[in-house]
C-alpha cells in the first residue's frame, strides 16, 4: 500500500495531466460531424503510433549483445512505424476524396 | 545536445499533436489537421533518437533499419489498399500498433532481467495486457471486415462470462506478479497467451455490421497502451497522444452508436442479436 502512496506522490504532475488530457480529448471530438467518423478514427488511429517513440527509447538502453531483446525491440519499431506512416497516408487519402466529393 | 533545447521541442510537438486533432474534428481543416500531427509525431522521434539516456547503447542500425522498413511497409500498403478496404486497413494498422506497445513492455522486462518493484511491474504487466487485446482484437477485426473470418466461425458458448473470467484472472495474476516483484519467463508467457484469449473473446462476439464501432474502441485501447508506454518510457508526447487517442477513441464508440441507433451494450454483448451480415 505504501508504495502506492508514494507512486502517487512522485507522479502527481504526470497523473494532472493525464486527468486534463482526457478532458481535452473528450472536448475536442465532442462536435464532430458524423462523416468525419472515419477519417478522424484513422487520424487518432495514426496519432497511437507514437508508440514508435517508445520502442526507440528502449531499444537505445538495450545492451547490444541481447540479441532477443533486440529482435523483439526492432520488430515493435517496424511495427510502430507501420502504424504511424500507414495510417498518416490513409488519412490523407480518405481526406483527399473527402475533399474531392464536397467540390 | 542541451535537455532544455529538446523538452522543449518536445513541448512545441505536443501542443502541435492538440491542433491537429482539433483542426482533424472540423470537415475544412482535416487535412492541415493530419499534416500538423505527422509534423509534431516527427519531431517527437527525432527527440527521441537523440535524447540523453542514462545507458545509452544506441543500437541506432537496428532503429534506422526498422524505421525504414516499416515506413516502406506502411506508404505501400496505404497507397494501395481500395478505398472500400479502408476500415479493415485502419484496424490492422491499429493492431500493429498494440503489438508494438506489447513488444515494449515485454523488453523493458527483458533489460530490467524480470525483476522490479511492486507499482512499475504492475504497470507494465498491465501495459503488456492491453497491447496484446488491441493487437489481438484488432486482427479479429480485420478478420471479420476483410471476410476471411465468419461470424459463425467465433461462436464461443457463454462468451460474455468467460470474457469476464478472463478479466479477472488476469487481473489477479497482475497483482500477484507484481507483489512478488519478480516474474518468470514461463509465467510471462503464460500471462500472454491468457492476454490474447481474452482479446479474442472480447471481439468474437460482435457482429460484423458493428466493426467500425470496435476497431474505435480497439483504437481508444492502442491510445491507452501507447500513454502508459509513455509512462514507462517517461516521455511525455507519448503519454499526452495517447491519453487524447484514448479518450477521443472512447468518445468516438459512444457517437458511432448514436449514429447507427445502437447501444454499446448491445455492440459488445448483443451477440449478433439485431446484427446485419458483414459488408
Amino acid at each position: 500500500m505504501n508504495e502506492i502512496i508514494n507512486f502517487f506522490e512522485q507522479n502527481i504532475e504526470i497523473i494532472y495531466l493525464l486527468t486534463f488530457a482526457v478532458f481535452l480529448g473528450f472536448e475536442i471530438i465532442s462536435k464532430i460531424p458524423t462523416v468525419l467518423h472515419t477519417p478522424l478514427m484513422s487520424g487518432s488511429n495514426a496519432i497511437s503510433g507514437v508508440v514508435l517513440i517508445g520502442a526507440i527509447l528502449v531499444i537505445r538502453v538495450t545492451e547490444p549483445t541481447n540479441y532477443f531483446a533486440l529482435i523483439m525491440a526492432t520488430l515493435g519499431i517496424v511495427l510502430g512505424t507501420i502504424n504511424l506512416v500507414g495510417g498518416l497516408a490513409v488519412t490523407s487519402r480518405m481526406l483527399e476524396m473527402f475533399n474531392k466529393k464536397k467540390k | 545536445m542541451n535537455i532544455v533545447i529538446l523538452d522543449g521541442v518536445l513541448f512545441v510537438a505536443s501542443v502541435l499533436l492538440i491542433i491537429g486533432l482539433r483542426k482533424l474534428s472540423h470537415p475544412d481543416s482535416a487535412s492541415n489537421g493530419n499534416r500538423l500531427a505527422a509534423v509534431a509525431l516527427a519531431l517527437g522521434v527525432i527527440v527521441a533518437l537523440v535524447y540523453p539516456l542514462e545507458t545509452q547503447n544506441n543500437n541506432y542500425i537496428y532503429i534506422v533499419a526498422g524505421i525504414c522498413i516499416g515506413g516502406i511497409i506502411g506508404i505501400i500498403s496505404a497507397k494501395k489498399v481500395p478505398m472500400t478496404a479502408m476500415p479493415e486497413m485502419v484496424s490492422l494498422f491499429n493492431g500493429f500498433g498494440g503489438l508494438s506497445a506489447a513488444l515494449i513492455s515485454l523488453v523493458w522486462l527483458v533489460n530490467n532481467h524480470f525483476v522490479s518493484e511492486a507499482t512499475e511491474l504492475g504497470i507494465v504487466l498491465f501495459n503488456l495486457f492491453l497491447g496484446l487485446v488491441a493487437f489481438i482484437g484488432s486482427m479479429v477485426a480485420y478478420g471479420k471486415l476483410s471476410g476471411s473470418l465468419k461470424d459463425e466461425h467465433l461462436r464461443i458458448p457463454y462468451s460474455t462470462i468467460l470474457n469476464s473470467l478472463l478479466l479477472i484472472i488476469a487481473i489477479v495474476l497482475i497483482i500477484i506478479f507484481s507483489y512478488s516483484g519478480q516474474l518468470s519467463i514461463s509465467q510471462t508467457v503464460l500471462f500472454s497467451i491468457l492476454s490474447l484469449l481474452y482479446g479474442i473473446t472480447f471481439v468474437a462476439p460482435v457482429g460484423g455490421a458493428d466493426m467500425p464501432v470496435v476497431i474505435a474502441t480497439l483504437n481508444a485501447l492502442t491510445g491507452i497502451t501507447a500513454a502508459i508506454s509513455g509512462v514507462i518510457t517517461d516521455n511525455k508526447l507519448m503519454l499526452l497522444g495517447g491519453v487524447l487517442v484514448g479518450s477521443s477513441g472512447i468518445i468516438l464508440t459512444l457517437l458511432m452508436c448514436k449514429a447507427m441507433n445502437r447501444s454499446v451494450i448491445s455492440v459488445f454483448f448483443g451477440n449478433f442479436s439485431g446484427a446485419k451480415e458483414a459488408g
